[in-house]
């Protein structure tokens, strides 16, 4: 099944009085269970492209399909659906919401889309357990370390098994030994989850566990590789 | 202009909506401040020159004693000469001298017990207003003429109009019995109901004749040019009084108007205590977050060498230019809306009964005046530096390399 | 509805994020409540007081007199009605109190003095319940019947009269011929009352003494009614009305003293304008500290929009977290009026401005009165309008886009 389809889509913002075109006429296809890699120097497009897919920022013209929806013609209550069942977010940094609890902050999801108490904490802890952080439930992300943090914030993206999880940089604020381990992290759920990942990033770490590494430049994609991944 | 003022002053509109809101406290506060000052002491004003305006003048010279116990034989002797004395003494004519006694009125159809004022038919209209309010008739004519004018409510009350007679008993001073027939000339109505229930006022010479006064008085009145000159008056008037004369000021002769000021002044400064204690909890929470958000930049710079002190003094300074401009928009404000108000005056429903009781009338125009706008809005102004003190006591606590690393 | 829970976690939890600012507003609501309520209750005393004192002095809830009584109250303005009659018509209706009596003006007359005064000729057991005059702190003694032979007076008149209980004095009124009608009383009592003037204005003698004395029969010039509420006399007003033809007339109490029927409706009009004012002081604040909160916020804002949560729930996490502020600081404000009233509800001694406050037409002691309503209307206005300010903070957290929000450095 085809994940996620972008057809002619263009993006472009303004800065000043300068035009910047983040995405120029970008077309793309990623299938279900694939590991992608986005990689562009600052203001190449990535973030742009990844925001268009999970319906934060619709583009100014063409069309973008998630999991065979057209989700470009969506109005904002249907996109944050979309997002809440869909979608997991792993962003680049704040993550968390400071005042919740680790397990708080992976049941927030769960919560607002309706799962009942018991279910709820029997998946967060279940999750934490698969991440490797249980003991850490009632830490507060201010007691956690960037990586436990990032950690964190993974196990939300996937504890209600979204179909597409979609990261922006998760491994700028990490050092070597922890962004290795988040990544093997990575690669263990898309290979028992089938989950799709898009993962936007320039850290070289990243890109040897992708099978796939989009090159984009300028908003266009210059290279779309294919590769054994480690 | 000095760069720590520009500083200061650019500070402030970093967040500007933040300063608007905490500056707006200020003017709210301000505003209502400046408008009810200046309407309650309008109205005290009012009150005050109202009720004595109407009878009881700025100051009095009597017996010890009888402004207590009102007993007809505590007496001014030679009353007349002595009002005179003190006419050419003052060089004013606003002096005039009266006579008390307590009596049956009888008319042909009631009787009532009412007191009975003698009173000198040509100078008392410069000491009270009721020679100016006779709504039917005339006031009183020649010293010894067999006259009398009474309240609205009392002629009612007797059944009489102008030109009917009426029959007076009573004691006289020497305990004798006191009868005279006198003609209603002139009927008055103050709008004050004791006033125009209790009163009748004939002429001394008659009431001294009716009542074996020999000579003697009760009161000799006395008005000043405004109610600010009263004490100096006072102060002249007792240095020249014979002995075994007292001389009084309107807050002995009428105690309750200077206590119903004082209990009404309590609550109000009670209310606006509590307005400028809210402002200045705003101003703390506003200055205390602008020190704290400022963390990290205040480090970076007392890293550069600038000392905590200077820095507080910095937060006052920021503190001090936006209490100014509360200050000075709140001032305005209020000003305006008084101006606004000492043109249209002031009404709101159920005041004209209240009024009536207080000598007020149904309508009171606030009147704009210096001290009264700007005392409130200092008061909050003080208040407001006094509030950040705590913030800029805080930045004494900051060290530079904690300060950076935070954010 | 479901998301209540997390929302209202999330706001506790921001209020005490911030903790010095959320103690901050805290002291400013709960001194803003304190004041409310603690004011409110000092002028509910003060005019509770007044009016039932007034009410007491009226007296009563509803009159009933001779038509042309008002305007000249004078012994030829009499109800037409004997006791028998006024037993027959009104003995069984039901009222907590009711009695009728003779009002005359006259002259009191000792020794050393004369005055003016308001002579009242009484039922003593009828009027004992709205009575003024509390009969058991009366020098010497209370009237004992209709019949009584002695005068009862202020304690202030007698000093000005210089008698005292045992000495005789003089009363002269008039009779309905405009002949004089005089007696003399012995003084068997002396009453204190709240306020000077109502010591130096009314005598009270025997209710058949008294129509003896002013040569009436058995007429009457005043019918007074208590019913059980001095707020609704209406029900009272129309078991009289009912009972009486166009020979005499019905009054309200507000009615015959219009300055204490407006005082009642005036004050409640302050109450809720200084309930107000306060809370328009305390708003900018509290649209301050709301407006700063979402500031702080904006990428967690973000973060929880992308992840997918309505901007509605946004606006109603900002809003619970307003209202959580105002409750409890309300709470503490409520707790601490609460405290520092009742204590002072035996009394507070204002007789330094004694005299002023006859002039208001109150006594010289203050019994604040904490009445649950007014403390729930204070606090509910509060959260009402609380409600209304935190909206436009709370509307614009809600309408973040997710992207700038996250993106915000």
């Amino acid at each position: 099944m085809t994940a996620v389809r972008c057809v002619d889509i263009c993006k472009t913002y303004r800065q000043g009085d300068q035009d910047i075109k983040a995405l120029d006429h970008l077309s793309v296809e990623i299938q279900k269970g694939e590991f992608v890699c986005l990689m562009s120097p600052s203001g190449g497009g990535k973030t742009t492209l990844l925001n268009a897919i999970g319906g934060l920022d619709i583009p100014d013209s063409g069309e973008v399909w998630v999991a065979d929806k057209r989700i470009d013609q969506m109005s904002k209550g249907e996109l944050a659906d979309l997002r809440l069942a869909n979608i997991g977010f792993v962003f680049q940094a704040y993550n968390l919401i400071p005042v919740l609890t680790a397990q708080e902050n992976i049941e927030f999801v769960m919560q607002v889309q309706g799962v009942p108490t018991a279910r709820r904490r029997e998946k967060s802890l279940a999750i934490l357990e698969e991440v490797g952080l249980t003991g850490l439930e009632s830490r507060r992300p201010a007691a956690m370390s960037g990586g436990q943090q990032q950690r964190v914030a993974v196990a939300r993206a996937i504890v209600s098994r979204p179909a597409l999880v979609l990261a922006d940089e998760p491994t700028a604020n990490l050092d070597s030994k922890t962004a290795d381990e988040l990544m093997e992290l990575f690669k263990e759920l898309n290979e028992h989850h089938n989950t799709t990942f898009v993962i936007a990033t320039h850290d070289q770490r990243v890109m040897r566990y992708a099978k796939r590494i989009i090159r984009m430049r300028d908003g266009r994609i210059v290279d779309d590789i294919e590769q054994n991944a480690a | 202009m000095n760069i720590v003022l520009r500083l200061a002053w650019r500070n402030l509109w970093r967040h500007a909506r933040r300063t608007w809101l905490t500056i707006g406290a200020m003017v709210f506060s301000n505003t209502l401040l400046v408008f009810m000052i200046s309407f309650q002491f309008s109205m005290y004003e009012l009150m005050i020159d109202n009720s004595l305006r109407v009878f009881t003048g700025h100051i009095q010279v009597q017996a010890p004693g009888y402004n207590d116990d009102q007993k007809m034989r505590q007496v001014v002797p030679g009353v007349q000469g002595l009002a005179e004395q003190l006419r050419n003494d003052l060089e004013s004519d606003t002096v005039a001298a009266r006579g008390w006694a307590f009596g049956l009125a009888s008319s042909e159809a009631r009787s009532y017990g009412i007191g009975i004022y003698g009173v000198e038919p040509e100078f008392e209209g410069r000491v009270s207003n009721i020679p100016g309010l006779i709504e039917e008739g005339r006031f009183l004519g020649e010293i010894d003429a067999m006259e009398i004018v009474i309240g609205a409510v009392l002629a009612r009350n007797l059944r009489v109009g102008v030109g009917d007679e009426l029959t007076l008993l009573g004691s006289g001073l020497d305990g004798s019995f006191a009868a005279a027939v006198v003609v209603v000339v002139g009927i008055f109505e103050s709008g004050v109901k004791e006033v125009d229930r209790n009163i009748a006022e004939m002429p001394l010479g008659t009431f001294q004749d009716v009542f074996y006064m020999d000579g003697a008085g009760h009161q000799v009145v006395m008005q000043a040019s405004t109610l600010e000159d009263a004490p100096a008056l006072q102060g002249k008037v007792a240095a020249g009084l014979p002995a075994g004369l007292v001389v009084h000021d309107w807050t002995v002769l009428q105690p309750g108007l200077k206590q119903a000021i004082q209990a009404d002044m309590s609550s109000a400064f009670f209310m606006y205590g509590i307005l400028v204690i809210l402002v200045a909890f705003s101003v703390l929470n506003t200055q205390l977050m602008s020190v704290l958000e400022r963390t990290h930049e205040f480090g970076v710079v007392m890293a550069l060498g600038m000392k905590p002190g200077r820095l507080g003094r910095l937060v006052m300074l920021e503190t001090a230019l936006m209490g100014l401009l509360g200050f000075l928009l709140g001032a305005a404000a209020g000003a305006l809306l008084t101006y606004w108000l000492s043109v249209n005056g002031l009404s709101y429903p159920g005041m004209e009964e209240m009024a009536a009781n207080f000598n007020l009338p149904g309508r009171v125009y606030p009147q704009v005046s210096l001290e009264k706008t700007v005392f409130g809005p200092a008061v909050v102004f003080l208040f407001t530096l006094l509030a950040a003190v705590y913030p800029a006591l805080r930045l004494r606590r900051l060290h530079p390399v904690e300060a950076m690393r935070s954010n | 509805m479901r998301m209540l829970p997390v929302l209202s976690r999330l706001a506790w939890r921001y209020l005490w994020r911030n903790h010095r600012r959320t103690i901050v507003m805290l002291s400013a609501i709960s001194v803003g409540a304190w004041a409310m309520i603690f004011m409110t209750a000092l002028t509910r005393g003060m005019v509770d007081q007044m009016i039932a004192d007034g009410i007491s002095v009226i007296p009563g809830h509803v009159q009933v007199h001779n038509p042309d009584y008002l305007d000249d109250p004078s012994v030829n303005n009499r109800i037409a009605l004997t006791d028998a009659e006024l037993e027959q018509r009104f003995g069984e209706a039901g009222f907590a109190a009711w009695a009728s009596r003779v009002r005359v003006p006259a002259v009191i007359t000792s020794e050393r003095e004369s005055r003016g005064v308001t002579l009242l000729g009484i039922d003593p057991d009828a009027e004992r319940a709205f009575s003024f005059v509390d009969y058991d702190k009366v020098d010497g003694r209370f009237l004992e019947g209709p019949d009584d032979n002695g005068v009862v007076i202020g304690a202030k008149l007698a000093e000005t009269l210089e008698t005292t209980v045992g000495k005789r004095i003089v009363l002269m009124s008039q009779d309905p011929d405009n002949e004089i009608a005089d007696r003399g009383f012995r003084v068997v009592g002396l009453f204190h009352a709240n306020m000077d003037v109502y010591e130096e204005t009314y005598a009270f003698i025997g209710k058949r003494t008294a129509q003896k004395m002013l040569r009436i029969g058995d007429t009457v010039s005043e019918l007074v009614f208590v019913g059980s509420d001095y707020r609704n006399v209406e029900p009272v007003y129309e078991k009289v009305s009912a009972a009486v033809d166009d020979s005499v007339k019905v009054s309200r109490w507000t009615e015959v003293d219009t300055y204490l029927g407006t005082m009642l409706g005036v004050m409640d009009g302050f109450m809720l304008i200084w309930v107000i004012v306060i809370f328009l002081a305390l708003s900018f604040g509290l649209v301050n500290t709301l407006v700063m909160a979402v500031f702080e916020r904006v990428r967690e804002i973000g973060l929880m929009l992308a992840l997918g949560m309505k901007p509605m729930s946004i606006l109603g996490q900002i809003i619970i977290e307003s209202m959580m502020l105002l409750a409890v600081g309300l709470l503490i404000g409520d707790v601490l009026a609460y405290v520092t009233v009742k204590p002072l509800e035996s009394g507070v001694d204002i007789s330094i401005v004694a005299k002023g406050m006859e002039m208001f037409g109150a006594s010289s002691i203050l019994y604040p009165k904490l009445y649950m309503d007014d403390v729930i209307l204070s606090n509910v206005v509060v959260l009402v309008l609380g409600f209304l300010a935190s909206l436009s903070p709370a509307w614009r957290a809600s309408r973040y886009e997710p992207v700038e929000a996250i993106t915000k450095v």
